[in-house]
């Protein structure tokens, strides 16, 4: 019943798995690669990948790991956004690059250095709970290869009541390389009770870079801990990234999650949440903007398993030129979550007609009391607007230009930073210019 | 300034304009007045540009140019100005980034440099203090949330800023309470000049006690049924649209 092994796999499987004094982990390792040995790449008869194709892919011939990556010439300005200071990691292919990082002066309370450090450092039992997890569903074959190879990535932890104004910057960089890389970064994050951050995690690349990139997170927020968290991915052209986010959000703990997806030819994303304490508050926005053939697939899943838990999406997506661009919301409200408060929206502009946009709003109801709304639509830039702004002077292709912005812009209008959301747009703005 | 001969114009299959002649001078303030569904607004809508409105025949000249051959764009640039009943909203377009792009875009097309921020914010805040509107509005997305005066206002503020030679103001009274009609009003006698021409949409006499026209025009089954000064205005008031049936049909308004 088994197909033949493709190139892809035949690859992934081929190297050694990282040692480790730890067995726990070796034990995890194991099993997750057996799991992905076992299942391949997903197909489109799984959900999750439905309109992700991965025929392409599993053809081309992938080296795993990038064995110069702490020589790899990257343009350090580049990594960041003006007007932050704070602490920053930086990983080029996957791997931890001290000089490209600042962890002096951390404030008390606050654990944050790369996982490869974290696991020789002996306090590796906290990370227990994140990195023995077995992902052993189709959906999640791309979470069990990184989590059979992943050595490095971001450990964060903020002790209980932790409050760190300084935003934290993690910078994941593709960097070319003289092979086609398969690289693996794995996160974990766990914010104490009443703890606060902020984090903006960005990924980044040279032209050129030809590779496929898998980022894992695992985020812990214990009750009452608050993350405002910015995601932008405005990877190389050439660069494919498949990421997930697994969050578990206990009593009154709140995140607020804005995604920007911008770049990489190939980027599928899964997110899913879990409102595991009552009144827990998830709010996430994002923006998708496949152009040209880029193929950006978002995955959003929330789980609502306890009372009186609220999550909010307000996600756009602009498709351009040839590209496609697919978003699944799923909003699941388990028995007992009663009282819980869930809404989302997916509202999708086409550009041309070569470009695609699937939406699949979907809602699950087992509980009592629950308020919840869900809509999408696709289509063209209203009319009536576009007129009133030609009406005032402003040429057909420069209001269509200016309307796209705007639409983009409105997802992001309530993040507190107003340098950062200014920057935010300002990228936007400049993918978005023909 | 603005000529309109013989125009007639269908929407969604129903002939709307049939056979209108309107001939505006520069300086003049005309009124175009008339019950429900007589093409009032297609009028506006017409002379500015918007989509699906099917010119069957007739022409309309701006000083000289055929300004139906124009793009929307193309007629605001060429000096007119189309105040909407129902100015849309758009949120993520701050009001200021907005009035400036427009604004630099007619310069463009005309040939003169941009203003940076400073000169405009400069030129807003004079215009600002003549219509009597709160800085604020312009902080804030175009029209976004704004109450019907207040988009009302922002419409008469584009005007005053964008300077047209021709303003054509749809049902600008629609809507309002008697402050905020006075405001607009205001607003727009304040902008009458020899240069400019206005030409006023409307239901209701009310608006014309605050901005005296020169004529009143009755629209009525497509054309101008009916020309006359002010006074016409306060028999329409009083005796309402339906004697007008009685009258003969006219068929050239004034020369």
């Amino acid at each position: 019943m088994s197909a033949p092994i493709s190139p892809f796999v035949s690859a992934a499987l081929a190297a050694p798995l990282p040692p480790s004094s730890l067995s726990w982990l070796n034990d995890a390792r194991r099993d997750n690669l057996n799991h992905f040995a076992r299942i391949g790449l997903p197909d489109t008869r799984v959900e999750a990948w439905k309109y992700t194709s991965l025929r392409a892919l599993a053809r081309r011939h992938f080296i795993q790991g990038d064995g110069q990556a702490d020589q790899r010439v990257i343009d350090a300005p580049l990594l960041t956004f003006a007007g932050l200071e704070g602490p920053q990691l930086t990983f080029v292919n996957g791997l931890f690059r001290a000089d490209l990082s600042h962890l002096s002066n951390l404030p008390a309370g606050l654990t944050l250095q790369p996982l490869s450090q974290a696991l020789v450092a002996g306090n590796s039992q906290a990370l227990h709970f994140a990195l023995s997890r077995r992902y052993d569903t189709r959906v999640e074959a791309f979470a069990s290869l990184n989590a059979a190879y992943a050595t490095d990535g971001v450990v964060l932890r903020a002790a209980a009541g932790v409050k760190v104004a300084m935003p934290i910057q993690l910078v994941f960089v593709s960097a070319k390389a003289e092979d086609e890389l398969l690289w693996h970064a794995r996160n974990v994050i766990v914010l104490g009770d009443h703890a606060e951050l902020t984090l903006i995690e960005r990924h980044v690349g040279q032209g050129g870079a030809r590779q496929l990139g898998t980022l894992g997170s695992e985020l812990l927020l214990n009750d009452c801990s608050k993350l405002q968290h910015v995601l932008v991915q405005d990877a190389a052209p050439e660069t494919s990234l498949i990421q997930h986010h697994n969050m578990c959000l206990g009593r009154q703990a709140q995140h607020h999650l804005h995604v920007l997806q911008l770049g990489g030819a190939l980027v599928h994303h899964m997110l899913q949440a879990k409102l595991e304490g009552e009144r827990a508050h998830l709010d996430t926005r994002g923006v998708f903007v496949p152009q040209r053939r880029q193929h950006i697939d978002t995955q959003l899943t929330i789980h609502h398993q306890a009372a009186r838990s609220v999550s909010s999406a307000r996600w756009h997506g602009v498709a351009d030129g040839r590209g496609r661009g697919v978003f699944r919301g799923a909003i699941k409200v388990a028995p007992g979550a009663d009282g819980s408060d869930a809404s989302l929206y997916n509202k999708n502009l086409l550009l041309s007609p070569d470009a695609e946009i699937d939406t699949r709003p979907e809602l699950e109801i087992y509980a009592d009391e629950v308020q919840a709304a869900h809509g999408a639509t696709v289509g063209d830039l209203d009319e009536n607007t576009l007129f009133y702004l030609r009406s005032r002077g402003i040429h057909r292709d420069q209001a269509r230009g200016l309307l796209t912005t705007a639409f983009c812009h409105v997802v992001l209008d309530d993040l507190p930073d107003k340098g950062l959301r200014e920057q935010l747009c300002a990228l936007l703005s400049a993918r978005l210019a023909p | 300034m603005l000529k309109i001969e013989n125009l007639y114009v269908r929407v969604e299959g129903r002939d709307v304009l049939k056979g209108l002649n309107l001939t505006l001078g520069a300086g003049e303030v005309h009124a175009i007045m008339g019950p429900n569904g007589a093409g009032k607004s297609t009028l506006g809508h017409v002379l500015s540009g918007r989509e699906g409105y099917e010119v069957r025949a007739g022409s309309v000249r701006f000083e000289g140019k055929d300004l139906l051959a124009m793009e929307p764009e193309a007629r605001a640039t060429a000096g007119v100005f189309l105040a909407l009943q129902y100015p849309v909203e758009i949120p993520g377009v701050n009001n200021t980034y907005f009035l400036r792009t427009a604004l630099n875009a007619q310069r463009k097309a005309r040939g003169q440099p941009d203003l940076n921020s400073v000169q405009f914010l400069k030129l807003v805040r004079e215009k600002l203090k003549i219509m009597q509107i709160d800085d604020e509005l312009l902080h804030r997305c175009v029209n976004e949330g704004f109450s019907g005066g207040e988009k009302k206002r922002n419409e008469i503020f584009q005007m005053a800023l964008l300077e047209p030679k021709l303003a054509i103001l749809d049902e600008v009274d629609s809507g309002l309470d008697i402050d905020a009609l006075r405001q607009v009003a205001e607003g727009v006698n304040a902008l009458r000049s020899t240069q400019r021409g206005f030409l006023l949409v409307t239901h209701y006499q009310r608006l014309l006690d605050y901005i005296e026209p020169d004529y009143v025009h009755v629209l009525a089954d497509g054309h101008i049924a009916l020309s006359g000064d002010k006074t016409l205005a306060h028999k329409l008031e009083a005796e309402g649209y339906a004697w007008l049936n009685e009258q003969p049909p006219m068929h050239r308004a004034r020369a």
